[in-house]
């Protein structure tokens, strides 16, 4: 079974590029030129650089001692907390700035739902000195205060994005409309591994250092590459990818994906896409979709707005489809326990979204010999207020 | 099935200039006139008519179109009904019809179906934003062939002559050409870029007619389309005529087609 896209952008049946020929130069002309321009060893040293340090990689492969403890097997938490702005997001910003750079275009334009998107685009375009804009729904825009503030310290602007659900979902839908409206001087730097091809694979390929790190780390601290398990949330699911990216095909690897099951699964406030979507269009690509039976996209709902999302990536659809990775849920409440148990038990206040992955370790079963590794994608500084208030409610 | 000449090619054989098409949202303002919005169209003299599918999730389309599809989902607009409505259509209007929408509820309604009904209805042609066209050749070409439906293919400012040929090839209706880089909303006026464009793409000498489409929004920017293509494309403004909180929607749909026809 190949996990990899093919020539025509498609992962299995989903992926390809569902784009209106305003967008068509464009993706076309990313298509032609993404593979040649990333696999340049200029390129290379200067995205190798960037990573070693600008944002600080190779984050540590930590072993968790008291997490272990709790499950009873060898837990592994691979740090994407710890890059520079705080979430694995920056592996991809850095790769694709440097694209645009090479493409000539002078302007950036982001979506975010979280903000770390958001924040990790900033940053970049200000490292390089190009004008950034980042589409952000107006109720992430509250849900996410800190990270509106720091991109605005970082110098873009931050554009409220105030149709539908005002998430992450109607973000990328004006991101998309901008790029329409300006295509010969803007690069769109989207996210995640959505959008038509070639951006799935190409964000997929960015973060694919982490898994590539895992190999390694796990070498030389146990003398052993390849963990029994593999556990990342996924909105989009471009940590999920990254961390998957390097053991797709060792069939050994159990890879779990997380996604936010928000007040339920059967609640009708939930992102779980795979538990309650079936194969549809969005944002230019086939995937699974949340959507009515008339094809019309269904709002989702989860505490955390990076996984606010109703889709996911074509690989993962893909993935889904094949089962060579499982998909579980988890709820808000869930999400939440583990985060304040994640703190309390190693020190660390992880990112909500992060904090699903977590959860989800009370659904799946170790034995003692078990090695498995978590994709820390982010840390909780963004979610602060979302901490308390959660813990006030409780109490 | 019989092979019929395709009533949109013997359009353009009869009327090669001035024409006048008209994209509406089905199901809005309200959700029963869909029916009434293309017989008064008809009678007002419009020459095409363009039924908006209405989507979640519209990515080519500006803030108007937007909300008319927001508008006419919340009404409770989707396909089953849209052809239930449209089901004695051609007993009152003989002009041309199109159906425009994006891909996710025709995939979802089932393409053969959706093709075979449009059939059934009397549709005459497709308009699907983001069907692209190695997908239409690849999958759909045959499908939409046998139910006799034309794909129409927009073309931008950015799209290369090349691509422009082979668009050319591959469409028998009309080729939309889209005036600006832009999604769809009414603007104000015609820039010198987009004639030096019109230009361009009319002197390619396409085989295929051209209407112009995006931007246009009154009298004006109607003539200087009809100057340079087969004719032009009104969407938006019709919109936001009909969705004026004041007048019946017969009457505001005859001032705004005469408005239009004024000069
Ligand atoms: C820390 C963190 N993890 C995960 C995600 C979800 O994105 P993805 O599924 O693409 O990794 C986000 C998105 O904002 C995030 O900030």
């Amino acid at each position: 079974m190949n996990y990899t896209v093919n020539e025509q952008g498609y992962y299995g049946q989903f992926g390809g590029a569902y784009i209106p020929e305003m967008l068509y130069p464009n993706i076309k002309e990313l298509q032609q030129s993404y593979l040649t321009l990333i696999n340049e060893p200029t390129f290379q040293a200067e995205f190798q650089d960037l990573l070693t340090n600008y944002v600080g990689r190779p984050t540590p492969l930590y072993y968790a001692k008291r997490l272990s403890a709790t499950y009873h097997c060898h837990i592994f938490l691979k740090r994407e907390d710890l890059c520079h702005t705080g979430a694995h997001k920056i592996n991809n910003t850095i790769g694709q700035i440097l694209v645009a750079q090479r493409l000539g275009k002078k302007k950036i334009i982001a979506e975010t739902g979280a903000g770390q998107h958001g924040v990790a685009t900033a940053t970049v375009c200000a490292l390089m000195g190009m004008e950034c804009m980042v589409y952000m729904g107006k109720h992430d825009m509250e849900r996410q205060k800190p990270n509106v503030e720091r991109m605005k310290i970082l110098g873009a602007t931050v554009v409220p994005a105030t149709s539908g659900s005002q998430t992450l979902k109607d973000a990328t839908n004006e991101a998309m409309r901008h790029w329409i409206n300006n295509p010969t001087d803007t690069h769109y730097i989207i996210g995640s591994v959505v959008g038509p091809h070639p951006y799935p694979d190409m964000v997929a390929r960015f973060q694919a250092v982490i898994s590539a790190e895992i190999r390694k780390q796990l070498k030389a601290q146990i003398n052993r590459e390849l963990p029994d398990y593999v556990v990342a949330c996924v909105g989009g699911g471009s940590n999920a990818a990254g961390a998957f990216y390097h053991f797709l095909d060792e069939p050994t690897v159990q890879l779990v994906a997380v996604e936010a099951g928000g007040k339920g699964v059967q609640s009708g406030l939930s992102a779980a896409t795979t538990a309650l979507g079936r194969m549809g269009i969005l944002h230019g690509s086939k995937t699974i979709l949340m959507q009515t039976e008339d094809g019309q996209v269904i709002e989702p709902y989860s505490i955390s707005a990076g996984l606010d999302y109703p889709g996911i990536g074509p690989i993962h659809a893909h993935l889904y489809d094949t089962q060579r990775a499982v998909f579980v849920n988890v709820t808000d409440d869930e999400a939440m326990q583990a985060g304040f148990s994640l703190s309390k038990t190693e020190g660390i206040i992880p990112a909500i979204e992060t904090a699903h992955a977590f959860a989800a370790l009370d659904q799946l079963e170790f034995k003692k010999s078990d090695v498995v590794v978590v994709n820390l994608s982010g840390r909780g500084d963004k979610d602060l207020e979302t901490y308390i208030r959660y813990k006030n409610q409780q109490l | 099935m019989i092979y019929q000449p395709n009533p949109i090619r013997q359009l353009f054989i009869e009327q090669p200039q001035n024409i006048l098409s008209v994209y509406f949202t089905a199901g809005y303002p309200s959700l029963q006139d869909t029916v009434s919005t293309i017989e008064t169209l008809q009678a007002a003299g419009v020459n095409l008519i363009e039924i908006g599918i209405p989507f979640s999730d519209p990515i080519a389309d500006g803030e108007t179109i937007q909300q008319s599809s927001q508008q006419a989902l919340q009404n409770g607009m989707n396909l089953t009904l849209l052809f239930e409505q449209l089901a004695n259509i051609r007993q009152t209007v003989h002009i041309p019809l199109i159906l425009m929408g994006y891909m996710n509820p025709i995939l979802q309604f089932g393409v053969e179906k959706f093709c075979k009904k449009c059939f059934e209805t009397g549709i005459n042609g497709l308009i699907i934003p983001d069907l692209p066209m190695a997908e239409y050749l690849q999958t759909y070409k045959s499908l939409f062939a046998q139910y006799q439906l034309e794909n129409i293919f927009l073309i931008t400012p950015q799209t290369e002559d090349e691509r422009i040929r082979l668009i050319d090839t591959n469409t028998q209706g009309f080729i939309y050409m889209v005036s600006s880089a832009s999604v769809t909303g009414a603007k104000q006026g015609i820039s010198n870029s987009q004639l030096t464009y019109f230009q361009r793409i009319k002197a390619m000498n396409l085989q295929n007619p051209l209407l112009i489409g995006f931007g246009i929004g009154n009298a004006s920017t109607f003539q200087t389309a009809c100057h340079y293509a087969n004719g032009a494309i009104i969407g938006s403004a019709f919109i936001k005529a009909v969705g004026a909180k004041e007048g019946k929607l017969e009457e505001k749909i005859k001032n705004f087609i005469t408005s239009i026809k004024a000069l």
